[in-house]
């Protein structure tokens, strides 16, 4: 199997705060990859490092034996990265449909003299509402975000994310704000994506949709890999059970 | 012609001139939400270019597209100079440029310094020749205006207007498309600003100053930003009340200034905004009447 993703000693300092810690992992092509960790643990912080949201202070991320460390955000996207962000980001000046349309029809805006030039929307709409059937949203297609709770924008962001067809989906907590029912049905959906064969990377609190669907998890702590293989023989690590201890308080006072 | 006076005639030609002008920032401000305090200093440009050219023998039609290509070129350098700026910093620098563009003409001799430039050649078309040559652009820029909405050009701008990060993480390369706006809408204040020189056929610095690029900035919000007719709409009127009106050119500044926040303060979608507003309402009551009519059956 190739290597799709190869993250090497990346380091992400905000002031004093050593947010990621020398961590280096690697995704296989067509894996589908539990990135978890407690709170603070430096997660989506990687992830934004691997879009390019954050500059890392050192260390190597390479796609498709590219280099993207110094890329634009921009760039990396339309080198095949989709991300799916924690902190839902809706275009509010549009509908949900138009929202992920805008994705969908990528091809059209990858330079502005080429976009002034085409105003066909018909095939992208289409394409559209079908991911949003998919992730369960059509319902709200003409809705304006602004009136959506957080379950749907959560599906809304993972749908533009899909819309653009990425090689690699990152996936930062998908399922948060969604009842059981609706987080199991998303999970379902994900491991579809995957055998369809496209390579994921998960991050998620819902340790029991990870370990349902994931083949392997990354954990990270504190900024640290602490973690890395089946996902049975990881949680059973000492330093995984003892970060996730103090987790579980965390989430009983929250 | 047409049986217009000639005042008619002139008033229509500021009219088409202004609207041109608003036109050319609601692509920047409206259509990809860069704020510009600074607009007229492009406006500006395209006088000056268009005045020099035909002074020194240039045609009338080489005058206007100097103007559009040189007031295009410096838009674009100072489009690079404030990619890097956001938001509140982008009014400040904009407003700088602006204020730049009148101290640099006030000391450059050569076109004029404070004096300006006078007996700038008319276009040779006559009164009411220039007129429809100022209302066919006028016309032009609107049709351009609607399909650039219209297409994904404009889409991408929506985006960005909304929210620059996350239209980066959705894979635009914002600052190309800032720059496209940029470009494209200096270049049309370009091409109404040598219309105004060839109009009024004499300019100096003061015409290009802060209380221009302040009214053509009201135009643009009051008419609704972003929105094609309303602009068109509020540039007509609010570019010949002055004209109609000595009083209100006396306090141009004062009104435009109290419109403006009026606008942003009770309907911030502008004018169009609130015909949307007051249309929806009507047929919210008609669907209304409909039910309960249905009901008394
Ligand atoms: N933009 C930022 N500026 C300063 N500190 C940040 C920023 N983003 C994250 N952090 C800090 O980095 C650490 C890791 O945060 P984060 O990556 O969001 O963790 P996780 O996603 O695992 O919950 C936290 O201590 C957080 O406060
Ligand atoms: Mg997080």
């Amino acid at each position: 199997m190739s290597k799709l993703l190869e993250v090497s000693n990346v380091r992400v300092q905000f002031g004093g705060v050593v947010a990621v810690d020398d961590v280096s992992f690697s995704l296989n092509e067509g894996e589908l990859l539990g990135f978890i960790g407690p709170n603070g643990a430096g997660k989506t912080t990687m992830m934004r490092a691997i879009t390019g949201v954050v500059t890392p202070t050192s260390g190597s991320i390479v796609l498709d034996d590219k280099e993207l460390v110094g890329l634009a955000v921009h760039s990396r996207v339309r080198m095949g990265l989709g991300f799916s962000q924690q902190l839902v980001k809706p275009f509010r000046n549009m509908t949900v449909l138009e929202n992920v349309t805008l994705t969908a029809g990528s091809r059209h805006t990858r330079s502005p003299l080429g976009a002034l030039f085409k105003v066909d929307r018909e095939r992208d709409r289409t394409r559209a509402k079908e991911l949003l059937e998919l992730v369960g949203i059509v319902d709200a297609a003409d809705a304006d975000p602004s009136n959506l709770p957080l379950g749907y924008l959560k599906r809304l962001e993972v749908a533009r994310a899909l819309a653009l067809d990425p090689t690699l989906l990152l996936l930062d907590e998908p399922l948060a704000g969604l009842n059981h029912a609706e987080a199991h049905k998303l999970a379902d959906m994900i491991v579809d994506l995957n055998s369809a064969g496209r390579s994921i990377i998960l991050i998620e609190h819902n340790l029991g949709e990870v370990m349902r669907i994931c083949s392997r998890l990354v954990v990270q702590d504190n900024g640290n890999k602490i973690a890395d293989g089946d996902p049975e023989s990881v949680m059973n690590t000492p330093a995984v059970r003892a970060a996730y201890l103090g987790e579980d308080m965390d989430n009983a006072a929250a | 012609m047409l049986g217009l006076s000639g005042y008619e005639i002139s008033l229509i030609t500021s009219m088409g001139i202004a609207v041109i002008f608003a036109l050319s920032l609601n692509l920047i401000t409206g259509f990809c939400g860069q704020i510009s305090l600074g607009h007229a200093a492009f406006y500006g440009i395209g006088a000056y270019t268009s005045a020099m050219l035909t002074k020194a023998g240039m045609p009338f039609g080489v005058g206007l597209l100097g103007a559009v290509i040189v007031a295009g070129l410096i838009g674009i350098f100072i489009g690079i100079a404030s990619l890097r700026v956001r938001h509140d910093f982008l009014a400040i620098t904009t407003m700088g440029v602006g204020f730049l563009f009148i101290g640099i003409m006030r000391q450059w001799d050569l076109v004029g310094g404070e004096m300006g430039v006078s007996s700038i050649p008319g276009s040779g078309l006559g009164k009411s020749g220039f007129m429809f040559l100022v209302l066919g652009f006028g016309v032009l820029t609107v049709l351009f205006s609607l399909h650039l909405k219209r297409s994904w050009m404009g889409y991408a701008f929506d985006a960005i207007a909304d929210d620059e990060d996350t239209a980066r993480v959705v894979g635009l390369n914002v600052s190309h498309y800032k720059l496209a706006a940029f470009a494209m809408g200096t270049a049309l204040a370009g091409l109404a600003g040598a219309l105004y020189a060839h109009n009024v056929r004499f300019i100096d610095p003061e015409s290009f100053g802060f209380v221009e690029s302040i009214t053509v900035l009201s135009m643009v919000v009051i008419g609704g930003i972003g929105s094609v007719f309303g602009v068109v709409f509020a540039a007509a009127v609010l570019s010949v009340l002055p004209l109609w009106i000595q009083f209100i050119d006396e306090y141009k500044l004062l009104l435009y200034g109290g419109l403006l926040f009026a606008m942003m303060r009770f309907s911030p979608g502008g004018l169009a905004g609130l015909v949307k507003q007051i249309l929806r309402h009507i047929s919210s009551r008609k669907s209304l009447q409909k039910l309960s009519g249905g009901t008394k059956i």
